[in-house]
């Protein structure tokens, strides 16, 4: 499945034969994908696909039931040992996984930024308690994410009082104070209404550019058209086809995305 | 004169001072029960049964105050106990060890099935099932063994009573407020790789107190008055002061007025406390900080009698929170 143009001898993600099921029903059926550093994939696909799914596997917010996920060379979750029957993949001590989450940035589509605390709080939070941070120096980051996404003046805020757009930028700013490897962004945009949505992908242009690895569950057709190195279609918790948006959006290989094309644009 | 669009004679838009609605059933519905409300208290004031000058004597006296010094601490220590029990029973409840589970259920289930009156009784009577109590891991031998009659005295007995019931029902409130919280919330945690312990201390269990809490005042109140039953085995809380104090004298209306005073003005400084309280923890979830009761109070005033409004009554139905 995996184009050969797309291998990487150092890839920052690494997925093999991933398996995920709900009980018995087959979410994701055998999924590889290489992801190399720096680069910008959209994950596209019909609802119910597996995309979400997808994504919170590399996190593990959910556990898999077969296959692996790689971060940086890291296998998430698990810790390979040999046993007198062979090798096997035993779960790491949540503190273990913990801490390998710390360093997995995650933007969802309902921001859950933490609503009683301000702004600053939200970024501060988890660089002192996880990473020990003294409370100082995670301010004075905060407030450069802040400026960064075009919010330096509203630190003491709380998230009712900002607007929609302005909470999906702290919830990236968030992420972002955690210095991650990786950014994981489920349909960032789609709880938006449609003028707050450029402010969002004007964050998210800025981060790709900066040349920060960024896995983007969108509907943005444009966002994947113009800021996506490759596009990956999602179907039926397969890779049904993969490449770059100028030829997977313009002359597609498939049916299936074809006719997923023809329903969407 | 104006025509039925609202325009002036002139055909020009009316203009003028904006005038609430009159509501005349209601400032009459209000007087009548104004009316009710002062005859009755008329009556309760000139009732020689109620013996006012003989609540005067006591309402202060210092077997009084030592008794309502005993239902206050007895409150405030078995309401820390039995939400410090019943956070554990809570936590036990939602982990994902079913052994924790089950064990959390079956002790929310009995002794919320107990009257606490029963249980009062039983624990107070303890020394007949354990004639000792002795410390030590389980299969071993014991390292320390106390005489229970000496362990267990009235006040103890009250103590492990009032926080065995309060803990159950602690454990069920404290519970709904996690429950209450958003999923969301947990997973935005995690993925910043946050541990389970500060998830649940920083994060979720400040939001899930805006749950607890309402809950938690009504549960303080019940408490206060809960630990009067506490005078059945003679611990000389308010209520049994009072009844010490009739024993001697017969004087047992006046007494009991005495005792209600108290637990009146206790329940109402605790009321005060809690709105407070939850405003605190209402920051962030409320776009506007709500009214305060004074306000409130006056707004019914207004809402009432609008003629004597001298501004209009606030709006605050929307930012209001259930009280
Ligand atoms: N916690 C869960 N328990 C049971 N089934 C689930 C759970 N989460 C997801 N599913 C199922 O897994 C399938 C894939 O869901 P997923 O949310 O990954 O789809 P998606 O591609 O992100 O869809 P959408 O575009 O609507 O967000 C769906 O059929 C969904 O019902
Ligand atoms: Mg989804």
């Amino acid at each position: 499945m995996l184009d050969a143009t797309q291998t990487d001898s150092d890839p920052i993600v690494r997925i093999r034969g991933l398996r995920k099921s709900f009980g018995t029903h087959e979410v994701l059926k055998g999924l590889d994908l290489d992801i190399h550093r720096g680069e910008v994939v959209a994950l596209i696909g019909p609802s119910g696909s597996g995309k979400s799914t997808f994504l919170r596997c590399i996190n593990r917010l959910e556990v898999i039931q077969e296959g692996r996920v790689e971060v940086d060379g890291q296998l998430i979750g698990y810790q390979e040992r040999q046993t007198r029957r062979g090798p096997e993949l035993r779960e790491l001590p949540q503190s273990h996984i913990d801490r390998q989450r710390a360093d997995i940035g995650m933007v969802f589509q309902s921001f859950n930024l933490f609503p009683h605390m301000t702004v600053l709080e939200n970024i501060t939070e988890a660089p002192v308690s996880v990473r020990g941070q003294r409370r100082a120096d995670a301010e004075a980051t905060a407030r450069q994410l802040l400026a960064r996404v075009g919010l330096a003046d509203r630190a003491g805020a709380y998230p009712k009082a900002l607007s929609g757009g302005q909470q999906q930028r702290v919830a990236i700013a968030r992420a972002l104070a955690m210095k991650p490897k990786l950014m994981l962004f489920d349909e960032p945009t789609s709880a938006l209404d449609p003028e707050l949505v450029g402010e969002v992908l004007a964050v998210m242009a800025d981060l790709a550019r900066q040349g920060m690895t960024m896995i983007v569950v969108t509907h943005e057709w444009g966002f994947a058209r113009e800021l996506a190195d490759r596009v990956v279609f999602f179907e039926g918790g397969h890779i049904v086809e993969q490449g770059p948006p100028s030829e997977l959006f313009t002359a597609p290989k498939t049916e299936r995305m074809r006719e997923f094309l023809a329903k969407v644009l | 004169m104006s025509d039925s669009n609202g325009h002036g004679p002139q055909g020009g838009p009316l203009t003028g001072p904006l005038k609430p609605r009159r509501h005349p059933v209601r400032a009459v519905i209000g007087i009548v029960v104004i009316a009710l409300i002062a005859d009755l208290l008329w009556k309760v004031a000139n009732n020689p049964g109620f013996q006012w000058d003989v609540v005067g004597q006591y309402f202060t006296s210092r077997t009084i105050l030592l008794g309502l010094w005993a239902t206050i601490w007895l409150t405030l220590l078995t309401i820390v106990l039995g939400f410090v029990l019943g956070t554990l029973l809570a936590v036990a409840r939602l982990s994902q060890n079913p052994v924790l589970q089950a064990a959390s259920f079956l002790y929310v289930w009995f002794f919320r099935s107990v009257p606490l009156l029963v249980l009062i009784l039983f624990t107070f009577n303890i020394a007949y099932l354990l004639p000792e109590i002795r410390f030590g891991l389980p299969l071993l031998p014991p390292f320390w063994t106390a005489d229970t009659n000496d362990l267990i005295t009235p006040i103890g007995a009250a103590i492990l009573a009032l926080t065995l019931h309060e803990s159950a029902y602690a454990a069920e409130i404290v519970r709904g407020g996690i429950l209450s919280v958003d999923q969301g919330q947990f997973e935005a945690a995690s993925a910043l790789g946050i541990n389970r312990r500060r998830q649940m201390t920083r994060i979720v269990i400040p939001q899930a107190m805006r749950a607890i809490l309402p809950a938690f005042g009504n549960q303080l109140i019940g408490l206060l008055k809960g630990t009067s039953m506490v005078s059945v085995i003679a611990v000389g809380d308010l209520l049994y002061s009072a009844q010490a104090v009739y024993n001697r004298t017969f004087q047992v209306v006046p007494l009991l007025v005495v005792a209600t005073l108290w637990y009146v003005a206790v329940t109402t400084v605790l009321a005060v406390v809690q709105y407070h309280v939850e405003r605190h923890f209402a920051r962030g979830a409320l776009r506007n900080a709500t009214p305060g009761v004074m306000t409130r109070m006056t707004g019914a005033w207004r809402a009432i009698f609008p003629a004597s409004a001298t501004k209009p009554a606030p709006i605050d139905a929307e930012t209001d929170p259930e009280t």
